[in-house]
């Protein structure tokens, strides 16, 4: 060790120690350290919610395409930040979920029409939940809750380490095969920022998808919310979520 | 002060003025200005590129085209729907064309038949029976495939 080697008197060592840290504190006198707390929730401002009429998702998988395209995901049928599932119970009341390629090529029917007792599509996407597990458990602050209530990654301080894509319960989140890096749906914020509605958004057919400002009584999500009986997934998690689907079976998981 | 203490005492400060050191100099800059987590990521993660335009954008230039679409059932779809992404084509048109799907059974990533697709929002159609292997558009336009 260097230390060893100049052979450093003890006084010698903590006059430079000294000196080191009156070097710190003095630089910290210019640009002071500051201290990051855990901040509350903003009362006034956006809060972003998401509502899925599964009544009319038609499942074209258009949403899911659209996504892959905008935000440069993975090809591979592996990574989705949105995808659409079609839920199939049989006479038998067997629940079978099949989602090939989340949705985008399309669905075969698993089961014969007459054994079919009820099926429908659940398209799915990042709940971008209140209290998010995800954002609690980054061990470097790189997954957060934007103020307007978007779920985030700061890829370039994420490390890559995955705790984020396991403790997000309803699978929305990825390691982006190329960057190594946590990924997610962003709800499109460099589109709202431009004024555009998120890509899945706009390019659903049927309309199923609405977003909106769930602090703004009027806005399109609100009113849809207030006539409609929507439910959440996994109400158990206290997640909180904000993505809340119209004619959820409870079947759903 | 038992000799042992101060030196553990000295070894303690040692530790902590270092980590302080670290946590000041590793630290970016905006970190913790809303949250914990870097400010500057909010502007960086919006500053990405836009890949679908709007159908606005589209009618500026194929405004009959457009109104043709919006005068019946398929008035809420987006022209991308079907032709991809139009944020190259915006850019340079002569060089980025538009897909165009005339390929045989485009119509049914839609209309395929499925009874999970709710019968009210979509009119499903049994491509075997409704076309016997013709492609959609010899019979329908594309853009009021309704008529």
């Amino acid at each position: 060790m260097a230390l060893e080697n100049k052979n450093l008197s003890r006084q010698e060592f903590l006059k430079k120690l000294g000196l080191f840290a009156g070097g710190v504190v003095f630089v910290s006198t210019i640009n002071p350290l500051k201290m990051v707390f855990a901040t509350e929730k903003p009362k006034n401002g956006k809060w972003y919610g998401i509502a899925i009429d599964i009544e009319k998702c038609i499942g074209c998988g258009s949403c899911a395409r659209s996504c892959k395209i905008e935000n440069d995901v993975s090809q591979e049928p592996f990574y989705f930040r949105n995808w659409v599932e079609q839920y199939t119970i049989t006479n038998e009341h067997e629940i079978k979920v099949s989602s090939p390629n989340g949705g985008i090529d399309g669905f075969e029917q698993p089961v014969p029409d007459e054994d079919i007792y009820k099926t429908f599509f659940v398209p799915k996407m990042c709940n971008h939940c209140s209290d998010s597990p995800c954002t609690q458990v980054c061990p470097v602050g790189a997954s957060f809750d934007s103020p307007e209530g978007i779920v985030l990654v700061d890829q370039t301080y994420c490390i890559g380490c995955g705790y984020c894509v396991q403790a997000c319960p309803y699978g929305c989140r990825y390691i982006d095969p190329l960057k190594g890096v946590a990924d997610k749906c962003t709800l499109c914020s460099h589109r709202l920022e431009k004024g555009l509605d998120p890509a899945c958004m706009m390019i659903c057919p049927t309309h199923a998808r609405i977003y909106g400002d769930l602090n703004n009584k009027n806005s399109e999500v609100s009113l849809f919310l207030k006539e409609h009986n929507c439910a959440v997934l996994k109400p158990h998690l206290n997640t909180h979520s904000k993505l809340f689907y119209n004619d959820l079976n409870q079947e759903v998981h | 002060m038992p000799v042992q203490v101060k030196r553990l005492l000295l070894v303690f400060a040692f530790f902590i003025a270092i980590s302080v050191a670290l946590i000041y100099f590793l630290t970016p800059k905006s970190f913790g200005e809303y949250g914990h987590y870097r400010g500057k990521a909010l502007e960086e993660i919006s500053s990405t590129e836009i890949k679908y335009v709007q159908m606005d954008d589209c009618a500026m230039c194929h405004d009959s085209i457009a109104e043709l679409k919006n005068s019946g059932l398929h008035a809420t779809l987006q022209c991308e729907v079907c032709h991809g992404p139009g944020f190259n084509h915006i850019e340079d048109y002569e060089n980025n064309r538009m897909e165009i799907p005339n390929e045989g059974q485009f119509c049914m990533r839609c209309h395929i038949m499925n009874a999970a697709s709710p019968k009210k929002v979509i009119k499903q159609i049994d491509a075997v029976e409704h076309a016997e292997g013709e492609d959609c558009i010899t019979c329908h336009n594309p853009h009021q495939p309704w008529l």
